[in-house]
């Protein structure tokens, strides 16, 4: 009888402001998950700079690979294959991480696997959840990204819908922004919100017109930037704690609700959350909920796999490895890469 | 000792396999294609082409700026990731003293000049001075460090010299600077023809393998490219703190 071999990626991830790297075995089980986070150096910014951020990638990226090899207890001559993000994100940082995977491949002579970060994300579900596969419905939120996806089989997407303009986790920050509490917002305003009245202020619940799952979010920010000068034009004391509840209970109200239209339409049992924004509290909470209330399984990731990390990389990487995914030395950033397109 | 060169800067493309004085393999492409796409296709070129064995490497120089942002990361984390796999060291050349080696053993000044944008060059003075002995090498000498800064100053420099001195000039700044040199410099000149007029990895290696010998070198780990400039949001900033100071 022949011994089925573990599978272990090497699985590097740098598209935006954290440098990361991890071993991942057979696609579940995490050996490492290194992250190296720039956040601090970002925030004297008020955000994400494009050119800082590749800067950081490059000090750290080797560090943060021997760091992630050390801590599974493996050798790069181990390691079955290399999976690198190469989409979306910004495309400085992308590079880096590119470029380093493909040396790296190319000196081991190991497969090497272009992976695109939302499955990333949605892959995220499978670490801690090992009964789950697809078919399920997925909504992906970040900073960069708002994508109800379903996900038909691993590595096969179809997307429902998708932001117009704003991401959640965008609208968060700039909102966060406006009412003083600084960057980043999401978790900042996550806190906050529990302060303040979540009905306080009646902000719209966007609909994006001819589409049932696309999303708009820039709307509802303007709202509320209006709210704010109104009442400063008026001389009235702003409760920013019922702003930041208000604002995020309507967020929420969006998110749950197209992605519950979704998860019964297509009949589902199962359905997940993913990215940055799925770390909030109030949306675990409401899902949470919601999901019960209709008998479906709720899945997300702990935090430290909603936010960029190399280990979903790494299970998103095992699929597309198992699959015959493979890329060649030609491989290249993609900014606005989209989900399912290769 | 055997060096793999690569040189992504500018708009060239170039790897080079260099043992002792001989290039084994170099490939150079000058093509709008971006480097990320290029450059390690080509190395694996010449891999293939020369039957090589990477672990033979003892060790990786590269281009380590100034240049393109993009394109000297894209060079560096290859170099990193090569370094990383095959647990060699890196040796950091300076761009454009590595552009200036093109130019070996020429008595006149040389003044490479890449385009930095934004109104400036990348840019340097270098002279090669043949060392002692009948059948001494020759040392480059770097007069001016290589700096970003307007055409004008480092013109200036070079009418310094007074107007015995003669200046080779070479790099992709020349093309979009060529109005303005011909009108600043009063000293004799000319520019280098195309054979030795860009980046070239087998000079990075060449240069590289003199600075190996003088012990410049780093790990992979450590190493970053050397960008001469901050990013605009940190020049922005520094301007921003500075007139607050000043007020």
């Amino acid at each position: 009888m022949q011994i089925k071999k573990d599978i272990l990626i090497l699985a590097i991830e740098s598209s935006c402001d954290e440098t990361a790297a991890s071993v991942v075995k057979n696609g579940r089980e995490v050996l490492s998950n290194i992250i190296s986070s720039q956040i601090e150096l970002h925030t004297l910014y008020g955000g994400v700079v494009p050119e800082i951020a590749s800067r950081k990638h490059i000090e750290k990226i080797n560090q943060v690979i021997e760091e992630a090899l050390r801590e599974a207890n493996v050798t790069l001559n181990e390691i079955t294959a290399i999976a690198v993000t190469y989409g979306p994100g910004l495309v400085g940082a992308l590079l880096v991480g590119v470029s380093a995977a493909k040396a790296i491949s190319f000196a081991t002579e190991k497969p090497l696997i272009g992976v695109h970060h939302i499955e990333g994300h949605i892959s995220a579900n499978f670490i801690e959840n090992k009964e789950l596969e697809p078919p399920f419905a997925c909504l992906v939120v970040s900073g960069g990204h708002t994508h109800l996806v379903v996900v038909k089989d691993y590595g096969e997407y179809e997307i429902l819908g998708y932001t117009r303009d704003d991401a959640a986790g965008e609208a968060f920050d700039k909102v966060a922004r406006a009412i003083g509490l600084g960057y980043p917002g999401g978790p900042k305003i996550d806190k906050f919100s529990k302060e303040g009245n979540p009905d306080a202020i009646p902000f719209p619940r966007a609909k994006v017109v001819g589409s049932n799952y696309d999303f708009s979010f820039s709307g509802l920010k303007s709202a509320v930037l209006n709210y704010l000068n109104s009442c400063e034009m008026k001389g009235i004391e702003i409760n920013r704690a019922d702003v930041a509840a208000s604002f995020q209970k309507a967020v929420i109200d969006v998110l749950v609700e197209h992605s519950l239209n979704a998860v019964k339409e297509y009949g589902f049992d199962k359905f997940a959350i993913a990215g940055g924004v799925a770390s909030n509290s109030s949306l675990r909470a409401a899902f949470e909920t919601e999901c019960g209330k209709r008998n479906i399984d709720f899945y997300h990731p702990s935090p430290i796999f909603c936010t960029d990390n190399a280990a979903m990389i790494g299970a998103a990487g095992y699929y597309e490895y198992i699959k015959g995914t493979r890329s060649g030395y030609d491989l290249n950033a993609i900014p606005n890469l989209r989900l399912g397109e290769r | 000792m055997k060096i793999l060169a690569l040189d992504s800067s500018g708009l060239v493309a170039s790897a080079a396999i260099v043992e002792e004085d001989v290039t084994i393999a170099e490939y150079t492409i000058n093509h709008k294609k971006t480097h990320s796409q290029t450059l390690l296709p080509m190395l694996d070129e010449l891999k293939c082409m020369t039957e090589l064995d990477l672990r033979t490497i003892d060790a990786i120089a590269i281009a380590a700026g100034p240049g393109s942002f993009t394109g000297l990361r894209i060079g560096s984390a290859t170099a990193k990731g090569l370094g990383l796999a095959l647990d060699i060291p890196i040796i950091p050349v300076p761009t454009v003293d590595a552009l200036a080696y093109n130019l070996y053993g020429c008595d006149k000044l040389i003044c490479p000049i890449m385009d930095a944008r934004r109104n400036q060059v990348y840019t340097g003075l270098y002279m090669f001075h043949k060392g002692t002995g009948i059948d001494a090498g020759y040392d480059m000498t770097v007069v001016e460090k290589q700096c970003a800064v307007d055409i004008a100053w480092i013109a200036g420099q070079i009418n310094n010299f007074g107007t015995d001195t003669e200046v080779l000039f070479l790099g992709d700044g020349v093309s979009v600077y060529r109005e303005k040199i011909i009108e600043l410099i009063k000293v004799k000149y000319s520019f280098a023809p195309a054979c030795c007029n860009r980046q070239r990895a087998s000079c990075v290696a060449a240069l590289g393998t003199v600075l190996y010998q003088q012990g410049v070198m780093e790990t992979a780990a450590v190493h970053a490219p050397e960008y001469l400039r901050l990013s605009q949001a940190e020049r922005e900033r520094a301007e921003k703190r500075e007139s607050q100071i000043c007020q």
